[in-house]
This record gives C-alpha cells, sequence and structure tokens, in this order.
C-alpha cells in the first residue's frame, strides 16, 4: 500500500474560504488544535470573487434597519422555504461579525460619520451591505487570512512554534472522511503536489467546501466548486436538503464565448445601474411577480427617485430578488429582445460619471476593459444568467452546524436551508461569517464533551487508498475525466439549467447514468505530482454525486419556486412550501462503484416559531401559505 | 475573427530539470493564454500542471511568465500576439519549480508571517471604529492585492539573488507594512523595522513591481516611496535622533 502521513487534530476544517477560516478562528480561539485543508492556495478560495458586499443590518446608513426587517427580507427571497431558525440567527449576528472584521484589521468603506457604509442590494429593504467598492470579497478573505496569521503569531510567542494551534495544508484535497462506527474519526486525502496520501486524525470535521457550479457549464464558479463537501457529507451519512435550488445570477458576461460566466456584481445595479433590452426599454417594470406587487416602483421616474432617496419611494425592480431577475433576462432574449450575443443590456454609462464609475466598480470596469474591450464608461454591458450559487446543501443544526453524522459540521454554501429557494445578494458574506463561527463552536463543544477519541479504522483508509488510486488502474476501455467533465457539464446546463422540464430532467439523469459507467473506466495519465487530470478524476466523483442529487429533486419538485423554475409547472404552490427534499444515499460507495446510488425524500420542516410569523403581514403571508397552516395566525382567529 | 492555430511552447519539467516543449492549439476569438493552456491539458497533455482558480483576474493564481513577463494568464489576451507568433509559457523564474507552471510559492507565506499583525488600540471596542473615507483610501489600495506575487517573481532583488531572499521581504510585503503604517487605527510602530527587518533599504525603486502589477497598484509611487521617507525621517531627521538618545525608555 502506498505511504501514508499521518496527523493529529482536534478539528479538521476542509476548505479555507470565509467561512473555513472563520470557523477555525472560532476552534482555535476556545484552545483547540485545528488542521486546515485546501485544495487551492491559502487565501484564493472562492470567496476572493465575492462582490458586492456583506449584509448586516448595522443600521449605519438607515436607522429603520433591524435585524427583524433583515430576517424579513431574507424569508421573502428564499420565498418562506427557508429555515426560519438560521434566517433569524444570521439577521441577528451579522452585525457583531461584521464589526469583528474591522478589529482583524478590515478597512470598509466608510459613511461621512466614519462607520461602514453600506450599500442598496436585491431584496434589502434598506442600505444593508458593508462593502469595499466591488471587491469585499477579497476584503473578507485577506482579513480573515491575516487573523489567522495573527493567531500563529500569538502561538510563536507562546510556544516557539507558528503551527502549535492552527496549520494550513494547502494544495491538499481531501477525497474521504473516515468514520469509527457511526462517528467521525478523521479525514483522508492526498497532497496535490507531490500525489502523496495523508491521513487526519480527528474527532471532528467542519466542512467548509463552497459549492457545485462545476457541474454547469457557464458558471461563475472556479474549479475547486466541484461539490467536495456535499459529497463527502452524504456518503459519511449525512443528508442534503434542497439541491434543487441553483441560483443563476441574472447578471454574468456574455460575451467572449471564453468569458462567459464570470460575474457582473449586482453592485452595479445597486449603486444604480439599469437593465435594458435590445429596445432600449427598461424592461424590469414588467416583472414584478404577484407576489412582489406593490413592493416596487411602477415607473422609471419612482424608480430613479428611489435611488436618490430610499424613503420617499418604492424601489427598483431592477434590484427584484436574482430569481426574478434571471427569469426576466431569459423571457426577454426568448422573445426575441436580446443582444447579439444573447443576453440583455446593463447600463452604468449613462448613470453616472466615468470617475464615479471607476472609483466605485473598479473590477467591472477592469474586468470589461481586459477581457471584453468594452469601456463600462462609455457603452453598456452585455449580460444573462450565470450559474453561480447552489442554495442547497448539508441539512444542519442551525445554532451548532452540526450534520447527522456525529463529530461532523457544515457552514457557509456547503450547508443547506439558511436562504431557502433563494439567496439574497450579500447574504452569503454574512452566512459565512456567522455560521461558519458557529460550526467552529459547535465542533469545539463536541470535542470537548467526548469521552474518547474515535480511531480511523484501517480498512477505511485502505478503501480510500483504493479509492484514490483507481484511475491508475488498468482499463480495457480508458475515459478522458476532461471529456467526461465537458459531457457533465454540457447535460446539467441544458437539461437542468434555469428553466426545467420533465423530459428534460430525465434524459438528464440517463446521461447521469451513463456518465456513472464510464467514470468507472476513467484513467489518467502520467505520474502522481500535481497531476490536474488524476485531480478531474476524483473530482468527478463528487460531481456526479451532487449532480444527480440536483437532478432527481428538481424533477420531484412539481412547482416554480426560487431557483427552481419548472416550465411544466410555472407557478408557485403552497403546498410544496413547507417540504424539503431530502438526498440520502441508498448504498456504499467502492473503489469499484466509485459513486454510491442515490434517494430523495420529501420532508415537511418544522413550522416557524410564532413570534418570528408576526414579523410579517397576515396578508403577506397569505402569498405563500396555505390556509390551513395559516389557521392558528393570530389575526386569522381574532 | 476566425479560430486559428497558435504555436505554443511550454516548459514542462519538474524540480530536476526540464525544457520548453512545442505544441500547436487552437484559439478562438476572445480567449486568453489560460484558455489555450486548458485547451491543451483537455486534448494533448492531460497531466500539464497549472495553478488556476477564478479564471477572472480576483485570486491571483494563474501566475507565470508569457514571453518572458510576468502575467496572469486570465488576463492575458490571445490577441495580443501575432497569430503566427510563438507564445511561450513559462514558470515564474523566482520560486522553485514544482511541475511544467507551478511553483513552490511559499517564500510569501513565510514573509507575511514575519510581519506584526494589525494591532488597534487596546480600549478600542468592535463597533466604536471611526474611521474617514480618505484616511482608509491608502490603505486600501494596498488592499487590492490579489497576491499574485508576480512583483515577487520581478524584483530584481531576488529574482537574481537567492542570497537576498533571507533578509528581504519583497514589494507585496513592503506594501503591507505600508498599508499597516497609513492604518489610521494601528498603534505599531513599523518604520524602523520596514528597513532593518525586512530590507526596504535594498529596493531601489526601480518600479518593475509597479509596472507588472495587474491590480495596477503604484506599488512604488504609494507605497514603497512614502514607506522609505518615513523610514528616512526618522532615521535620519537630527531632531528625531537627538530626541531618541534624550528620551529613550529604558
Amino acid at each position: 500500500m502506498a505511504e501514508l502521513e499521518r496527523h493529529e487534530y482536534d478539528v479538521v476544517v476542509i476548505g479555507a474560504g470565509g467561512a473555513g477560516l472563520r470557523a477555525v478562528i472560532e476552534a482555535r480561539e476556545r484552545g483547540l488544535r485545528v488542521a486546515v485543508v485546501t485544495k487551492s492556495l491559502f487565501g484564493k478560495a472562492h470567496t476572493v470573487m465575492a462582490e458586492g458586499g456583506c449584509a448586516a443590518a448595522m443600521r449605519n446608513v438607515n436607522t429603520k434597519d433591524s435585524w427583524q426587517v433583515h430576517f424579513g427580507d431574507t424569508m421573502r427571497g428564499g420565498k418562506f422555504l427557508n429555515n426560519w431558525r438560521m434566517a433569524e440567527l444570521h439577521a441577528q449576528e451579522a452585525p457583531d461579525r461584521v464589526w469583528e472584521l474591522e478589529t482583524y484589521g478590515a478597512l470598509f468603506d466608510r459613511t461621512k460619520d466614519g462607520k461602514i457604509s453600506q450599500r442598496n442590494f436585491g431584496g434589502h429593504t434598506y442600505p444593508r451591505l458593508a462593502h469595499v467598492g466591488d471587491r469585499t470579497g477579497l476584503e473578507i478573505i485577506r482579513t480573515l487570512q491575516q487573523k489567522i496569521v495573527s493567531l500563529q503569531q500569538d502561538d510563536f510567542k507562546e510556544t516557539g512554534d507558528y503551527e502549535h494551534r492552527i496549520k494550513i495544508f494547502h494544495e491538499c484535497s481531501i477525497t474521504d472522511l473516515i468514520k469509527d462506527g457511526d462517528r467521525i474519526a478523521g479525514a483522508f486525502g492526498y497532497w496535490r503536489e507531490t500525489g502523496s496520501f495523508i491521513l487526519f486524525d480527528a474527532p471532528a470535521v467542519v466542512l467548509a467546501t463552497g459549492g457545485i457550479g462545476k457541474s454547469f457549464k457557464v458558471s461563475s464558479n472556479s474549479w475547486e466548486y466541484t461539490g467536495d463537501g456535499h459529497a463527502l457529507a452524504l456518503r459519511a451519512g449525512s443528508n442534503l436538503i434542497n439541491m434543487e435550488f441553483i441560483q443563476f445570477h441574472p447578471t454574468g458576461m456574455v460575451w467572449p464565448l471564453s468569458v462567459k460566466g464570470i460575474l457582473v456584481t449586482e453592485g452595479v445595479r445597486g449603486d444604480g445601474g439599469v437593465l435594458k433590452n435590445s429596445e432600449g426599454k427598461r424592461f424590469m417594470f414588467d416583472y414584478i411577480p404577484p407576489v412582489f406587487k406593490g413592493q416596487y416602483a411602477e415607473t422609471e421616474e419612482e424608480a430613479d427617485q428611489w435611488l436618490k432617496d430610499n424613503d420617499s419611494a418604492r424601489r427598483t425592480p431592477d434590484l427584484l430578488p436574482r430569481d426574478e431577475v434571471a427569469r426576466a433576462i431569459v423571457a426577454e432574449v426568448k422573445a426575441g429582445r436580446g443582444t447579439p450575443h444573447g443576453g440583455v443590456y446593463l447600463d452604468i454609462a449613462s448613470r453616472m460619471p466615468t470617475e464615479e464609475i471607476k472609483r466605485r466598480l473598479p473590477s467591472m470596469y477592469h474586468q470589461f476593459i481586459e477581457l471584453a474591450e468594452v469601456d463600462i464608461t462609455k457603452d453598456e454591458m452585455e449580460v444573462g444568467p450565470t450559474c453561480h450559487y447552489v442554495m442547497g446543501g448539508i441539512e444542519v443544526d442551525p445554532d451548532t452546524g452540526g450534520a447527522a453524522t456525529p463529530g461532523l459540521f457544515a457552514a457557509g454554501e456547503c450547508s443547506g436551508g439558511m436562504h431557502g429557494s433563494n439567496r439574497l445578494g450579500g447574504n452569503s458574506l454574512s452566512d459565512l461569517l456567522v455560521f461558519g463561527r458557529r460550526a467552529g463552536m459547535g465542533a469545539a463543544d463536541y470535542v470537548a464533551a467526548l469521552a474518547e477519541r474515535p480511531k480511523p479504522p484501517q480498512d477505511a483508509v485502505d478503501e480510500a487508498t483504493k479509492m484514490a488510486l483507481a484511475p491508475y488502474d488498468a482499463h480495457e476501455h480508458p475515459e478522458n475525466p476532461y471529456t467526461l467533465h465537458a459531457e457533465l457539464q454540457q447535460s446539467m446546463n441544458d437539461l437542468v439549467g434555469i428553466i426545467r422540464k420533465k423530459d428534460e430532467i430525465e434524459e438528464a439523469l440517463v446521461k447521469l447514468d451513463e456518465l456513472r459507467g464510464r467514470l468507472q473506466n476513467v484513467a489518467v495519465e502520467g505520474g502522481r505530482v500535481y497531476n490536474p487530470g488524476w485531480h478531474l478524476a476524483i473530482d468527478m466523483r463528487n460531481m456526479l454525486l451532487v449532480s444527480e442529487c440536483v437532478a432527481k429533486a428538481a424533477l420531484q419538485r412539481t412547482e416554480s419556486r426560487g431557483g427552481h423554475t419548472r416550465d411544466d409547472y410555472p407557478a408557485m404552490d403552497a403546498n410544496w412550501r413547507n417540504t424539503l427534499l431530502v438526498c440520502k444515499t441508498t448504498d456504499v460507495a467502492t473503489a469499484e462503484a466509485m459513486v454510491p446510488g442515490v434517494t430523495v425524500v420529501p420532508e415537511p420542516q418544522v413550522p416557524m416559531r410564532p413570534d418570528l410569523l408576526e414579523v410579517f403581514e397576515l396578508s403577506e403571508l397569505e402569498k405563500y401559505y396555505t390556509d390551513a397552516e395559516l389557521a392558528e395566525h393570530p389575526e386569522r382567529k381574532g | 475573427m476566425a479560430a486559428y492555430n497558435a504555436n505554443l511552447r511550454v516548459w514542462r519539467g519538474d524540480d530536476d530539470g526540464g525544457e520548453l516543449k512545442d505544441y500547436t492549439v487552437e484559439v478562438n476569438d476572445g480567449e486568453v493564454v489560460l484558455d489555450i493552456i486548458h485547451r491543451l491539458q483537455a486534448t494533448q497533455t492531460p497531466d500539464l500542471a497549472v495553478r488556476w482558480n477564478c479564471k477572472a483576474g480576483k485570486c491571483g493564481s494563474c501566475s507565470a511568465e508569457v514571453n518572458g513577463r510576468p502575467r496572469l494568464m486570465c488576463m492575458t489576451r490571445m490577441s495580443t500576439f501575432d497569430e503566427n507568433e510563438t507564445v511561450t509559457v513559462t514558470p515564474l523564474r523566482t520560486f522553485p519549480v514544482m511541475r511544467d507552471l507551478v511553483t513552490d510559492v511559499s517564500f510569501n507565506y513565510e514573509k507575511a508571517r514575519q510581519i506584526p499583525s494589525f494591532t488597534p488600540p487596546k480600549d478600542l471596542q468592535p463597533g466604536d471604529y471611526r474611521m474617514q473615507q480618505e484616511d482608509v483610501e491608502r490603505s486600501q489600495e494596498f488592499r487590492k492585492c490579489i497576491e499574485c506575487f508576480l512583483c515577487q517573481n520581478v524584483c530584481h532583488v531576488v529574482r537574481d539573488h537567492e542570497e537576498n531572499k533571507e533578509n528581504f521581504a519583497g514589494p507585496r510585503f513592503h506594501m503591507r507594512i505600508a498599508e499597516l503604517d497609513m492604518h489610521p487605527l494601528d498603534v505599531v510602530d513599523r518604520q524602523d523595522m520596514a528597513q532593518d527587518e525586512f530590507g526596504l533599504g535594498l529596493c531601489n525603486i526601480t518600479k518593475c513591481c509597479t509596472e507588472v502589477c495587474p491590480e495596477h497598484i503604484k506599488i512604488t509611487d504609494n507605497a514603497l516611496i512614502p514607506m522609505k521617507e518615513r523610514v528616512a525621517d526618522r532615521k535620519y531627521d537630527p531632531v528625531v535622533w537627538l530626541g531618541k538618545v534624550l528620551f529613550k525608555k529604558k
């Protein structure tokens, strides 16, 4: 058997984005020894790509804001399918998490009185997003990275060893979680650099691996987003929920083809940019859905007045939640009013002076000049939907981030529930801070309460090794991992994309089954030293498993809601609101089968606590809830 | 523009050595060097090692030298070369090669860990931080850094002088010291250490770092020169010197 490097830690955090790093900080502050394992270099995680901001009701710009309003916006944005307890904790704790970043050295843009500035964003009632131009994610990842360095410096002063309590294992991939009986006992993986294997002996694992966007062809996500945490949790016996809900960000670049999908921040619209069709019409006024009627401006004059003064008018429909805007763009293009490259126009040039655009949106300016030769201070951008975020993820306990498998925790994009059927922009950065901290806390408490450490069984380690090396076995009909990946992306994009139909999803499932068979023959060339072909072959296992969850859940949910739009069931159905589709594995993954079977079963959610229900007008709840569910509402009874 | 076949020359090898290899790869409208490297990987050389993440100029992973110039591969359009020109892609020269286009950049992480972290006033509570926009803007410019390490790679102090690496933090980290020194609420005195511990004096402001910065940060003008001036004021100002001698603690 291949050589194996072993390490003992209290907690292993998989993923070094915002959620992972915040979990590390928390577990370390509680005295634990923590390993951070990341596929990329430290500081390169996907969080750097977040642009617009971090939502928190700090009330710096509009004092009418409160955690209750933020909570309400989040539930509305998710079409009331959200885990309400997560939405509550998130809204309550986000301000503290942002302020804490300043103590770590973050430098957000400021208001005139020197506080953290907050900007408007889709679905948020008040200006709520702490931001740094259009590179907020970079600021947050760098701040957390630097905080971890400062904790390592403290440890160095105390012990003479920077890595006494926190060690970063970068360019290291985890391929399997190891269990001792039912409980987590560690994690197994390989160094990308050398290809040699590594085993973490640890009673608690925090998954913070982000999303699944690399299963789709047009995506704003980086190569890392292969659903690793989702798949690891499933294989370890935990459940995924809400996997049918995928957020297609309405504004990705559409041209040139090679950059199709790269994100154009919602901050463009938050700061006054508007969407137009090929006839020059601001079309979003035609797409205010019934549930949001009355909450959005109905004329251009009113929308522009709102931009000047939030309190004197209703907000512009350019800032409807992302699912609504994405669908509207698809409809305009379908009706023949799209741009030459199949998008719509996003205009900031005519809305503010050149210097102001460069100051507020420097990366957007840079991105379009360099990649598309478009000067956004003079010309309109061409934009269209791009796969951006998965609302679905590991089912966790809201307070601790604990998954069903004892010792397993999850936070950030790879966990599910918080955002319901659609996430509001800005709620991701705050989500990962709030729940990253909580998962770190949950893992620390779990470890502290353990009577004895679980031990990684040798046979599990052997099986994981065998599985990782399977692509190097001799195959009669070798398959190229890049080809399999391209076919998966095309199928998911075309058949389980932004608009879905029964027969197309079924076609996708047939294709997934075919790919599952072909993956058993995946073969790689070259050695194990930094071999991307091998890495992709291993990641394909996760992408296929997670894609199957998405497709199977999408087939079952016979309604349209948030990030799940069924052409054959276009209406939202109140009877579905309280139903979660739960994905579980039906067997064990082996080195032969590579990917375990998946089943999807409906389960009801816990009803919302009455005091939270009272945040909403009954008339609004009636748009989402069934009559039976509202029978006990005080207004109905009284 | 129609698709064409480009002549691509890529360094293949590892820490034991390697060589430039020639390939012919299809190029389509609007594509960047990283697209071509990916196509090469998917169709001809599945084990070609390349480091990349976002492919949008935001993460700073895909640094390499393209025709000898330090660049992000994801932000270098193929249209900037003639169709019959040979495009040569090599790994960063200043750092040890791991394999093909991937280098060991741990030097940078070690330097980062040596710089004392942000230190706010002890009694300042979270939520009570007050700073004016104009006061944070200087440091904000430096925080645009995506840590692609192209400036570290191009800086001649370490590019051709392995022996300087121990005593020289490099432009990225001199800029980090400047960023903290200019942070309105940082209380650490960083000026002596910039010179004495991190080798700022070795920098002779040739501006190579500024030229290669994909974020267009004015590293030399806005970070290194002002930091050098602060150091000079401190070290060579006779009044400050006298004051230090007279009122030195301990």
